[in-house]
């Protein structure tokens, strides 16, 4: 990166606070494609100027694949561990570029004493973008087939779709609705910790039927708002060799490559 | 002879009604075995739900054709239930559509009227059922899961309305015939629009005397009760159940975010324990603290809670979850209507040996996993919530699977060998991958 980015820790050594604390994620912080999902929203944030920082060494899972899987010791010695850190930073506002961050830090940290207010980064923008401070140009994709994606906990998890839309919508691409798509958005095949194992046998992945579905529409884009979607629907368009002509790419990547950054 | 049959009358009544009683005190009973579960919270809103779920039909519209169909037969159903009162009334006191006395003829005309019109529309409404279901290939209503019974019981279903509205309509023809004529004891009472129009000529080519129609009408209207009595207390032992149900399982529905998945407070008080360093693990719990559930999850139909169990009599097996769920639209085992359908029948199973043991339950070697929910179908599910956003009636097969997920996974330590490596890394490494932890920033530098 060629800006700092700065910890909370940073910041309270500085006896200052972040206006937000961005929660990176397992994928984001490791995952070789998921980083630079990561590094680009890293940087839209930097050009409007959100002071934000990240919690570093001092983040951890938010124990979202264990719960699912039904482990629920080690889910809630993740959720307890990070609201600990969450609260002695006194932490107010969070985003995250991961559904499923996004969803159990929101949904399931509550009970367990982790009060926070929770955005997923597509909501976050649309935020910044009503209040004036995004501006999106289109320039670099419009009139270019893009179809969405919806990440089962964005969407029907959390009922948010028209966040990610309204991003889209600003690239003046010609945005393509697949038939599966907002409540009846059909999953990428990774969640429920399915990411983490081989599926189950069947006549064929999940990931391929809704690549087969998005690349009915021959769009040049597919876009995601999740780093396992992302995964999974890259996965299947290299089964169809279209890797060459369809890109799967997060919603702040194309946003930072509208921006030029 | 006219207190005979108001004997006979009163005598199916009860019997009737009591039966009914009984199967739903049944029902009742084997509910009460699960967990408990306080769903009495925002009432304002499960009343909201209720009235627009499972009375307005909220859901049913999503899918047009079926839906239009379904409203043709809940309509007509609930209205020509209005008409059973007036039959109860002429049963106990012999007397000819009594409500003509209490409405006078123009609103009775008007409520026979109505009831005619709808009862046509259920019959249209049932006879498409019917083909669409056996002769159209609706991929939902013609999966493997269904043969045998559930195939069956649906069409009986069917068959068993269509005959009553047939019957129905008999009786009104053949007492539209008699009023015409001035038959004895067959006042001029109600407009039948209708059967004037399609039955009363169908019956007229044979020319009847009265006697032979007074009989038709009778039979026809005794039919209608009977078969009132018999559809009633058939459903104990039918998918159709959902008539009823579907108001409690909206009502006590879950209204928390579909990705909000409950946190075991159990474990909670565990973990809290772990972390603090000043705990005495040896310590005696706290006077009035609730112990701790004697199992992690669910094994059988008992550890499932009682909305659980409610949800697997509720589920009419229509299939739209098992239709939208990605494991099954690929062709994994997983189907989240059999998951409801396989609960319902080991609860069964568990009330009929309940019964046959006086009260109580004996081990009878059986669990609903394995026996009868395997673990391939529970780790198929990608926890997508697209099931239970496709009922109808609110029904959530995905938390059962979550359930027993759990118990898989801390009771018997089952889980998929990936997954426990994931769980591993989580645990040691605070990522589902074997980076170190002091790496998490390293993206930055990059």
């Amino acid at each position: 990166m060629d800006f700092n980015i700065k910890t909370m820790a940073e910041y309270a050594a500085e006896g200052k606070a972040p206006e937000v604390l961005f929660w990176v994620g397992c994928a984001g912080s490791f995952d070789d494609r998921a980083k630079k999902i990561t590094k680009a929203f890293c940087k839209i944030l930097n050009k409007i100027g959100v002071e934000f920082a990240v919690l570093g060494q001092e983040e951890s899972c938010t124990g979202d694949p264990a719960k699912r899987a039904g482990n629920e010791f080690v889910f809630q010695m993740m959720a307890l561990t990070n609201i600990e850190v969450l609260n002695a930073y006194e932490v107010k506002k969070i985003v995250t570029a991961c559904p499923h961050c996004f969803n159990t830090l929101k949904n399931e940290y509550p009970s367990l004493g982790g009060h926070y207010e929770v955005l997923h980064h597509t909501q976050f923008l649309k935020n910044l973008m009503e209040e004036g401070r995004l501006k999106i140009e289109g320039g670099a994709f419009r009139g270019k087939k893009i179809t969405f994606h919806d990440p089962c906990y964005l969407g029907r998890a959390n009922n948010e779709y028209e966040a990610p839309r309204m991003l889209l919508e600003k690239l003046d691409a010609e945005l393509v609705e697949m038939k599966r798509c907002k409540t009846n958005g059909l999953c990428c095949g990774a969640g429920g910790a399915q990411m983490f194992k081989e599926p189950e046998k069947g006549d064929k992945d999940v990931n391929i039927e809704r690549t087969e579905e998005a690349l009915s529409f021959e769009p040049k884009v597919i876009a995601t708002g999740c780093p396992f979607c992302n995964t999974m629907l890259t996965d299947g368009v290299k089964h169809f060799n279209k890797n060459s002509e369809v890109a799967v790419k997060d919603i702040v990547e194309l946003l930072a490559e509208a921006e030029d950054l | 002879m006219q207190y005979i049959s108001t004997i006979i009358f009163l005598v199916l009544l009860v019997a009737g009604f009591g039966l009914f009683a009984k199967s739903l005190q049944k029902i009742y009973r084997n509910i009460r075995l699960g967990r408990e579960i306080d769903r009495t919270d925002r009432k304002g809103e499960r009343w909201e739900t209720m009235a627009r779920v499972a009375m307005g039909q909220s859901k049913m519209v999503k899918r047009p054709i079926a839906g239009v169909l379904h409203l043709f037969v809940y309509v007509g159903f609930i209205i020509i239930n209005i008409e059973l009162i007036e039959i109860i009334i002429d049963g106990i006191f012999g007397t000819h559509r009594f409500l003509f006395s209490i409405f006078g003829s123009g609103s009775y005309g008007f409520f026979t009227a109505t009831l005619e019109v709808l009862a046509l529309l259920v019959i249209i409404g049932v006879v498409l059922f019917f083909i669409r279901r056996n002769f159209y290939g609706v991929k939902r209503l013609t999966m493997k899961e269904l043969f045998g019974w559930p195939k069956q019981d649906a069409n009986w279903i069917l068959i068993i309305e269509f005959a009553l509205m047939m019957a129905f309509f008999t009786m009104n023809a053949s007492d539209s015939i008699l009023q015409m004529r001035g038959a004895e004891g067959f006042h001029q009472a109600g407009s039948f629009p209708i059967s004037q129009m399609i039955f009363v000529p169908f019956l007229e080519i044979f020319s009847f005397d009265n006697g032979f129609l007074i009989f038709t009408e009778r039979a026809a209207w005794w039919f209608h009760f009977v078969g009132i009595l018999f559809f009633m207390n058939y459903l104990y032992y039918s998918k159709h159940l959902h008539i009823i149900l579907a108001f409690p399982s909206t009502w006590f529905a879950n209204l928390e975010k579909k990705g909000k998945f409950n946190n075991l407070e159990s474990v909670t008080k565990e973990i809290k324990l772990m972390m603090d360093p000043n705990a005495d693990p040896y310590a005696a719990p706290a006077e009035g603290e609730a112990e701790a559930p004697s199992k992690f999850g669910a094994e059988d139909v008992f550890d499932l809670n009682q909305v659980q169990l409610l949800n697997a009599y509720s589920c009419t097996e229509c299939g739209r979850c098992t239709a939208v769920c990605p494991a099954n639209i690929t062709g994994k085992k997983l189907s989240p209507r059999l998951i409801l359908m396989k609960t319902r029948d080991r609860l069964e199973e568990v009330g009929r040996n309940i019964d046959k043991n006086n009260g109580k339950f004996e081990d009878d070697g059986k669990k609903l996993l394995n026996d009868y929910i395997t673990k391939e179908e529970l780790w198929a599910c990608t926890t997508c919530n697209a099931c239970t956003e496709a009922c109808p009636v609110l029904l959530d097969p995905l938390s059962i699977i979550f359930d027993m997920r759990r118990f898989l996974v801390m009771e018997q330590s089952a889980a998929p060998q990936e997954l426990n490596l994931m769980m591993t890394n989580v645990e040691n490494n605070a990522a589902p991958w074997q980076y170190n932890q002091a790496d998490r920033l390293k993206w930055a530098n990059d």
